[in-house]
């Protein structure tokens, strides 16, 4: 393979040449398969994702209605020993999430403490003044997390963004891993991998511990979906399914009786839990975005009565916000009373006169994003920008300072990736799935490993060319 | 605080059997099956129209294309665009004619979206016989098809058809559901063997003198083999071919998976599991008692006796308000 670059941290290869411990097993296995056979096999992964509907959609693309990201084959490999690790701190920040959102639509004690500037969650437009003192049931507001980690050396993880708001990305880690299975039989009996199959039974589980108190025994999960035209419509097709859930659009359902209920062949039902796909401005045409036909009219008179629990929970998404997030290790602190188990990147914020003084001297070599951005929008990767895009993104920060946020262009490991040349070395990171319910967190080994598919590329995200790859916890 | 019992693997132990099925999904279901239905009629239809055009003269050839858009109701769409009645034109129309809402290619793509609509509702086998009969068929259908090759790719559109059923019988749930999914079936399979035998009927027999006297036979095994009957006459009928036993097999005779008797008997089958499921009978199950009256209980002499186009007409017009009565009484719209 490509030799990894030495300033970055290869997950399978040292320095030296020498295959790490993760991959000891994969790499021995590896060797003894013909390059034909691999390639052949490659080949049988795009047809097996076709036939099977893995398909996402690309806004702004014509004839992309339904699109394939693309899979790499190698898998991504983590042992037992370094996950228990990483758990530890991905539950620790899960916990300190959600007290952090009880916390902002109630007391605020983490305003009054100082620790917190109150103009960070005033002027974000995830924040839901609707939200103020309303309790979701069981005070569960992160229902589902994903917590995005890169890694930088053996011991070095760090968290580069928490996605509280609705994080997407699930359904290909678990058909990665099928995806795997059907092509590599042969190679689970020789490496034991943690299984991630069970996710959707735990994610019905815990959604339905956090039913309302008015719902019945079995409480009736549903998936509210934009429809068939969302770029994420297979994932929630495919959670429904796989979770036993209902598969419902806003048309379907309506407010009854105090209840949100669905349109059944034998009339209006109730729902107990709606696990929902639709934006917070699209769930309530009477209480936000009044042009929606996506969301329930009424649905958060329900809410307030306390009788549905909507998963996440409107206004979680001002955790996603990156300004936030410079103030994550303080948040972790306030909440838990512990030292934060997980890094954040160090990030520094334009809205303060001393930071954004260097940065502007430093632009050339910093990644600056845009605070309430996401999916790789909207930002500038110095080190790549031209000499123009770095004064025109100049201008636009000095415009809002308040709106950007800034980081070290990070060396981020690398993982190998099937070509036609062989294996090479490209960028990754690593998307976490936690749960959380009353009854406690759960986090499924692995999660969703992107991968910049082009040579030297940073970008992971699937709308900028991404790919993803299966990822193992290795067996204790 | 968890409200339910959860095993020690964190699954919960419930039974969903009383959660009725949403009005959408059931409308989607219904129609999903239609479709696939209908175009593996109209394959059928296609190919018996072929077979008599290549035997044929010319004339009869485009008399036989005629025919077949006037069973299939898209006479009309097809003049619009076309003045002649090559078998070139109008198979290309039908299976993948731009702007022919009917064509056999748009009817799979529908199945398709509904399956993808409703994908919690089927099974992952059935969502994959669906998709991937839907990429075969757009691949083979990208261009026009050529004469020599139009039997393959008519045989693969019943293939891709069948297979669809046939996960379907194997690996879905008899629940609620799966009614809906017979139901759309059937309902289409009755409507479409009543149009054929309708059109060809009306275009073969010019007098009901005609009745029970040998016919020729080229026509009327093209009528059997447009609905794959022609072995089934055969084995009942040896060495005969006649109008009257025609008839019988195709409307009367419940042994014949795609006699109207045969559609009626399944029919009820599934709306009586309805029935049973929401706790009552509703205008959909009136008018199919009045359509199985008809069909039961009558010799095919009565029917001629009373015209048998008559009774066809009738019949389509009957069995398209039954399917209006099942949308309207299962919620299947707002």
């Amino acid at each position: 393979m490509d030799a990894p670059s030495p300033a970055t941290f290869d997950e399978m290869l040292a320095p030296d040449g020498t295959v790490r411990e993760a991959y000891r097993q994969y790499h021995h296995w590896l060797s003894q398969q013909d390059s034909a056979g691999m390639r052949r096999k490659n080949f049988e992964a795009e047809s097996f994702f076709r036939r099977t509907g893995i398909t996402f959609n690309v806004y702004g693309q014509d004839d992309a209605e339904e699109r394939l990201i693309p899979f790499d084959m190698v898998p991504r490999i983590i042992t037992a020993a370094e996950w228990r690790k990483l758990s530890r701190g991905i539950e620790q920040r899960v916990r300190a999430l959600n007290a952090f959102m009880h916390d902002l639509y109630h007391r605020q004690d983490i305003i009054r403490s100082g620790r917190l500037p109150e103009r960070l969650f005033r002027n974000n437009p995830a924040w839901l003044p609707q939200m103020v003192g309303l309790r979701p049931p069981g005070d569960i507001y992160t229902h589902i997390t994903g917590i995005d980690l890169v890694r930088t050396g053996s011991d070095e993880f760090l968290v580069l963004e928490d996605n509280a708001r609705t994080p997407s990305g699930v359904s290909y880690m678990l058909e990665n891993r099928e995806t795997m299975m059907a092509m590599f039989p042969e190679l689970f009996t020789k490496v034991k991998v943690q299984p991630v199959s069970n996710y959707p039974r735990r994610l019905a589980a815990s959604l339905s511990a956090c039913a309302p108190d008015c719902a019945a025994a079995n409480p009736t999960v549903a998936v509210l979906t934009p429809g068939i035209y969302n770029s994420a419509y297979f994932e929630h097709a495919f959670l429904a399914d796989q979770m036993g859930a209902e598969l419902v659009e806003g048309s379907d359902l309506r407010v009854i009786g105090g209840r949100v209920q669905m349109r059944t062949t034998q009339g209006y039902k109730p729902i107990d839990v709606l696990y929902r796909r639709v934006d917070d401005e699209f769930l309530d045409p009477l209480t936000f975005n009044p042009d929606s036909v996506l969301g329930v009219p009424g649905i958060m008179d329900v809410y307030r009565a306390g009788r549905i629990t909507i998963a996440n929970a409107p206004g979680t998404g001002v955790a996603d916000d990156k300004a936030i997030y410079s103030f994550m290790p303080e948040i972790v602190e306030f909440y838990t009373g512990e030292k934060p188990l997980l890094n954040n990147v160090q990030t520094w914020r334009c809205a303060d006169p001393d930071s954004l003084k260097y940065v502007l001297e430093n632009l050339a070599e910093l990644v600056v994003k845009e605070v309430h951005g996401s999916g790789g929008y909207g930002m500038l990767i110095g080190p790549a920008a031209s000499r123009k895009e770095l004064t025109a993104f100049r201008a636009k920060v000095l415009a809002r300072p308040d709106k950007y946020i800034a980081q070290p262009t990070l060396a981020l490991s690398t993982c190998p990736i099937f070509t036609r040349n062989g294996l090479a070395p490209r960028h990754v990171d690593l998307r976490p799935f936690v749960l959380l319910s009353p009854g406690g967190v759960e986090i499924t080994p692995g999660g969703l490993t992107r991968v910049a598919l082009k040579k030297g590329s940073l970008v992971v995200n699937s709308s900028q060319g991404g790919g993803t790859k299966d990822s193992w916890v290795l067996d204790e | 605080m968890s409200r339910q019992g959860a095993g020690a693997d964190g699954s919960i132990v419930r039974d969903r059997g009383e959660v009725p099925v949403l009005g959408r999904v059931a409308n989607g279901m219904f129609w999903m099956y239609r479709y696939l239905e209908r175009a593996e009629n109209t394959a059928r239809l296609l190919a018996a129209g072929h077979r008599m055009a290549i035997t044929r003269g010319e004339d009869v050839a485009s008399e036989e294309w005629k025919s077949v858009l006037t069973t299939l109701g898209q006479l009309t769409a097809y003049t619009a665009q076309h003045d002649d009645f090559t078998g070139a034109h109008v198979c290309d129309f039908v299976l993948r004619g731009k702007g022919n809402p009917q064509s056999v290619l748009s009817m799979f793509e529908r199945a398709r979206t509904n399956a993808r609509t409703c994908r919690s509702a089927i099974t992952a086998e059935i969502w994959e016989a669906v998709n991937e009969g839907w990429m075969t068929l757009r691949d083979l259908l990208a261009r026009p098809v050529r004469d020599t090759s139009l039997n393959l790719a008519l045989a693969a559109i019943r293939r891709e058809s069948t297979l669809a059923r046939g996960a379907t019988h194997g690996s879905m749930m008899r629940n609620e559901v799966y009614s809906f999914v017979r139901a759309g079936t059937f309902v289409e399979r009755a409507d479409n063997t009543a149009r054929i035998l309708d059109v060809k009927y009306y275009l073969l027999l010019p007098s009901l003198s005609y009745v029970g006297t040998p016919l020729d036979t080229g026509q009327w095994d093209n009528v059997l083999r447009s609905l794959s009957g022609e072995r089934a006459y055969r084995w009942l009928n040896a060495g005969r071919m006649e109008a009257r036993s025609i008839a019988e097999l195709l409307i009367l005779d419940g042994r014949f998976p795609r006699s109207l008797a045969f559609c009626y008997a399944a029919l009820r089958e599934n709306l009586d599991a309805l029935a049973q499921l929401h706790g009552q009978e509703g205008p959909a199950h009136q008018l199919m008692n009045e359509l199985e009256e008809r069909l039961t209980g009558r010799t095919v002499e009565a029917i001629f006796d009373q015209g048998l186009h008559q009774f066809l007409v009738e019949f389509i017009g009957r069995n398209q308000a039954m399917a209006n009565a099942i949308a309207e009484q299962y919620r299947f719209n707002e």
